[in-house]
């Protein structure tokens, strides 16, 4: 992986490497990442366990709601909830608008998201990610779109799912795609590697290491859509190494309980008792969105390439 | 004297405990995932991974597994502490929850996030009391900054500050040995808890 900002300082520290960029989205798995529009909510998260927080103006739920061009959140937002919580701050910016990116990188964020909740800036290429000391993570569908966002220099990778419809289907279907495409490398020499790449447009260079892995060489997060603790542990056991949660906390009718249950459930995806302890009494979930309810121009998922 | 292959838990509530197995494997340990009480039964040694200390904390209460966890460490159970972990066994915590109540069985004081936010983690080369000379790459992430010490050993510095420390069978790092690559400071922590307690 280049690492094209190494500044080694005399007693031989080196700031802002792939590893130490990857290194936090190490520390961040088994855990929820919820989305926050207020210090007050920050709080809130902080308190239930979450294990980072994104600050967002509005909720994708709400983004859906209003329209109008999305874009990165006020800066004083943003250092107001880095304020309120110790735990890791993460902003999104639009696809493609690295001067977005390097506004929150200045601000000291923990995490750039390079979001397709948020309006794209560029309908053709992604930011270059490698000069950034600061890490990013990105969205994706299938393997071949993990792969690309990768080699552009995400250090954490999320499964797109389908943002503010509190609807876990298409979550489920990019996770699956995801594993599918790493499957499928298992047992493919060389040759059938580098035709597989070309397939699905992503680098050989990447594919190998997911094949010699076999799973994304990244941390790899499962986000939209994820309303309940059940959707949570089901997003865990089909093999993503925690989640993020969106408008499903905040829109529903006891949102700390609700935080808290899906961190929980987080921690123990694969015991069906505790699950069913964490689940009762929740209060109302968010009101949810059918995909085929929602006009093909207003999919979320289909931003990016 | 090992009398058998030791056997060391990891806690595993959230955060990077699979990149400790792996370690800990290579190191010639077996591995058992804690996430209950009845997961201590029968540890030689117990690993409290990197992750973010609030969130461990309050599920290790939750579930009801802080204080057996602490009174087994308190009777000698071998820790390998690194990062949050160090934060979680820490007697003082600076800039913590005010609610953040850890084990506080490691007799230093922390800052949490002491070097500074994400951008400026960083990476650098540690000598460390003990090891056979070389240095070891330390990768520092959001880590704790070390600001008290009282009756712990510190076995290795970096900017005057202690980066990794031992008292009795407890040892505490501000670095991450599990992303490292390099294995010493797993199997120095393996043989450790492969002793009797009452020997070390």
């Amino acid at each position: 992986m280049a690492e094209r900002n190494d500044a080694r300082s005399a007693n031989g520290s080196v700031k802002g490497s792939f590893k130490v960029k990857a290194g936090l989205a190490q520390m961040l798995k088994g855990g929820v990442i919820m989305d926050v529009v207020t210090a007050e909510h920050a709080r809130i998260a902080q308190d239930a366990g979450a294990c980072a927080v994104m600050a967002l103006e509005r909720v994708p739920a709400d983004i859906r709601k209003e329209g109008g061009v999305a874009r990165m959140s006020d800066p004083d937002l943003i250092k107001s909830i880095m304020a309120a919580v110790t735990i890791p701050v993460m902003a999104k910016c639009r696809i493609g608008h690295f001067v977005e990116a390097q506004i929150l990188e200045a601000l000291g964020i923990d995490y750039i998201d390079e979001s397709e909740v948020l309006t794209p800036a560029d309908e053709e290429n992604h930011i270059d990610k490698h000069p950034f000391k600061v890490p990013f993570v990105c969205g994706c569908r299938d393997l071949g779109e993990a792969a690309r966002r990768i080699s552009e220099g995400a250090a954490m990778i999320r499964t797109k799912g389908e943002a503010g419809t509190g609807n876990v289907v298409e979550a489920v279907r990019h996770a699956r795609a995801v594993n599918a495409g790493i499957r499928k490398l298992q047992g493919m020499n060389h040759a059938e590697l580098v035709r597989e790449a070309k397939q699905i447009g992503a680098p050989v260079e990447v594919l190998a290491e997911c094949q010699k892995l076999g799973r994304l060489p990244v941390v790899n997060f499962a986000a939209g859509g994820i309303a309940t603790p059940a959707d949570a542990a089901l997003m865990m056991q089909l093999g993503v190494d925690g989640v993020f949660v969106g408008s499903g906390i905040f829109k529903s009718e006891d949102p700390l309980k609700r935080a808290r249950a899906i961190v929980a459930a987080t921690t123990f995806y694969d015991q069906p008792e505790k699950l069913a302890e964490v689940s009762a009494g929740l209060g109302e979930a968010m009101r949810g969105l059918e995909i085929p309810a929602i006009p093909k121009d207003e999919l979320l998922a289909a931003r990016g390439w | 004297m090992e009398k058998h292959q030791t056997l060391i838990g990891v806690l595993a509530m959230q955060g990077a405990f699979a990149e400790h197995v792996k370690a800990l494997e290579k190191a010639g340990a077996r591995t058992r995932l804690v996430r209950t009480r009845e997961d201590l039964a029968g540890l030689d040694g117990i690993v409290l991974p990197g992750g973010e200390s609030t969130t461990m904390t309050m599920l290790m209460e939750r579930v009801g597994l802080l204080e057996p966890l602490r009174e087994a460490i308190e009777h000698g159970l071998a820790t390998l502490a690194t990062c949050a972990g160090m934060i979680v066994l820490a007697r003082d915590v600076t800039d913590g929850m005010p609610e953040q109540h850890g084990l506080g069985v490691l007799d230093i004081g922390v800052r949490r996030n002491g070097y500074g936010r994400q951008v400026d983690s960083f990476e650098a080369p540690l000598d460390i009391d003990g090891l056979d000379g070389k240095t070891f790459p330390g990768v520092f992430i959001r880590a704790p900054l070390v600001e008290r010490t009282g009756d712990v050993q510190v076995i290795a510095s970096y900017d005057d500050h202690p980066v990794a420390v031992r008292q009795g069978r407890i040892l505490a790092l501000c670095f991450h040995p599990e992303l490292s690559g390099d294995q010493r400071l797993h199997r120095e922590f393996v043989r450790m808890a492969g002793m009797d307690g009452t020997q070390a």
